[in-house]
């Protein structure tokens, strides 16, 4: 987790030429009042829930990685010094536009698809949507094959290449498996945020907003209501979960 | 080679393993597992979260639903959970022994079944030293799980939920 370094992709290209506007367009006529937020420990998710996340870019501060950061320490992401296959699970990504200069940036991370190629790919079905959702690889079914990485538009996933010592409880990860963004599952599950947003927040740059893109009266859809937001690779139509404002 | 031959090299056979057994039972120490005891207690009558002869037989087949339910339902009760039998059976304490060693809880006795486990290649062989998070009864040096005998006092207020919901006391 030690690659911090701006990636330099040409702006027209990471956004694949496509403008579609995707401005809330979350399950249009869907009404739905539940809220899971607080769902009980013995009680499976459902897909009343879509957890989604809302990357504001202007307020995304160039060269501040608190995200990056908070992700290593929250899954004990530790590196190798070797940034080619270290595991990363969100990346500051920096923009320029070749022709102005003008330059933006962003975290990258697993998008959790609807549509995920990743799941289309996997032969095992260790990658997975779970119903309310979230992309993750279920590692006691994983056998290191990466056909998920290549998959991937958004080179979200990391593979373990080492043996690791010292995971912590909550984020089990082991060699010959593939791993990225689970959106903090375990915090999501007993209410909480992820700790990348908590980070971000807590810098009080406020740039990620998570919630459930189907309950109307939350502030992520409140907000993809009320703004343009856009996804990455929206030609694509993997309908992605993160969404992002000012690209 | 005949029938008679066969049977009396059985008979051989089960004579030297009959003959071996008091030599076993007199090594005891050094060939049975030795457990080390749990953490705290579930509840003054029992030990574990199901009757310790289950868990002995069963647990495997618990951890391994509750797997399954938790990766792909997000379900996260803690009867059968992983991390929970970390907790309450292993020690946060820097020098308590890590799964690699046949003084840990798991590998106490699969050192001795010959079975190897892959859960500790990705899982945490121990608990994170959490101040406070003791849920559950801790156990005295008198109690002993496997015996279930000299229950522990419990302190008023604390969370029996695990004892008191529809389980069975060995």
């Amino acid at each position: 987790m030690t690659d911090n370094a701006p990636t330099d992709i040409s702006r027209r290209r990471f956004l694949g030429g496509t403008a579609t506007t995707v401005a809330g367009m979350v399950a249009p006529g869907v009404l739905l009042h539940e809220v899971a937020q607080a769902r009980p420990a013995d009680e499976p998710v459902s897909s009343t829930v879509r957890w989604g996340m809302l990357i504001d870019t202007n307020k995304c501060a160039q060269g501040c990685s608190e995200c990056v950061d908070a992700c290593a320490r929250e899954h004990g992401l530790t590196g190798h010094g070797r940034p080619q296959t270290d595991a990363q699970w969100i990346r500051k990504v920096d923009l320029r536009d070749k022709q102005t200069g003008y330059t933006q940036t962003l975290p990258l991370l697993c998008q959790h698809c609807e549509h995920p190629p990743c799941v289309d790919v996997c032969p095992t079905g260790a990658s997975f949507r779970r119903a309310d959702g979230i992309v993750l690889v279920d590692k006691h079914i994983c056998i290191g094959c990466r056909y998920c990485m290549m998959a991937c538009p958004y080179k979200a996933r990391s593979f373990v290449h080492e043996t690791l010592e010292d995971q912590l409880p909550d984020s089990p990860r082991g060699k010959g498996t593939v791993e990225s963004c689970n959106f903090c599952v375990v915090r999501v599950d007993t209410g909480r945020t992820p700790a990348c947003v908590e980070a971000c927040t807590a810098e009080n740059h406020n740039a990620m907003v998570f919630g459930d893109m189907n309950d109307p009266a939350s502030d992520i859809s409140r907000q993809l209501k009320q703004y343009e937001s856009r996804q990455i690779r929206a030609n694509l139509e993997l309908n992605t979960g993160v969404r992002y404002r000012g690209i | 080679m005949s029938n008679v031959m066969i049977k009396s090299g059985l008979l051989t056979l089960l004579a030297i393993a009959v003959l071996w057994v008091p030599a076993l039972v007199r090594a005891g120490d050094s060939l049975l597992p030795s457990v080390p005891e749990a953490q705290r207690r579930v509840s003054e009558t029992q030990g574990c979260v199901e009757p310790t002869a289950d868990m002995r037989r069963n647990h495997m087949k618990y951890i391994l639903h509750q797997r399954d339910e938790t990766m792909h339902e997000g379900i996260r009760t803690k009867q059968f959970s992983l991390e929970e039998c970390i907790d309450c059976h292993v020690s946060s304490a820097p020098d308590a022994p890590r799964v690699s060693s046949d003084k840990h809880f798991c590998n106490s006795c699969h050192t001795y079944a010959a079975v190897n486990i892959d859960c500790f290649e990705c899982h945490a062989d121990r608990p994170l030293a959490k101040p406070g998070k003791l849920s559950m009864t801790p156990a005295s040096p008198s109690a002993r799980l496997q015996t279930d005998e000299n229950p522990v006092a419990v302190p008023p207020g604390d969370d029996r939920q695990l004892a008191t919901e529809g389980l069975n006391h060995d």
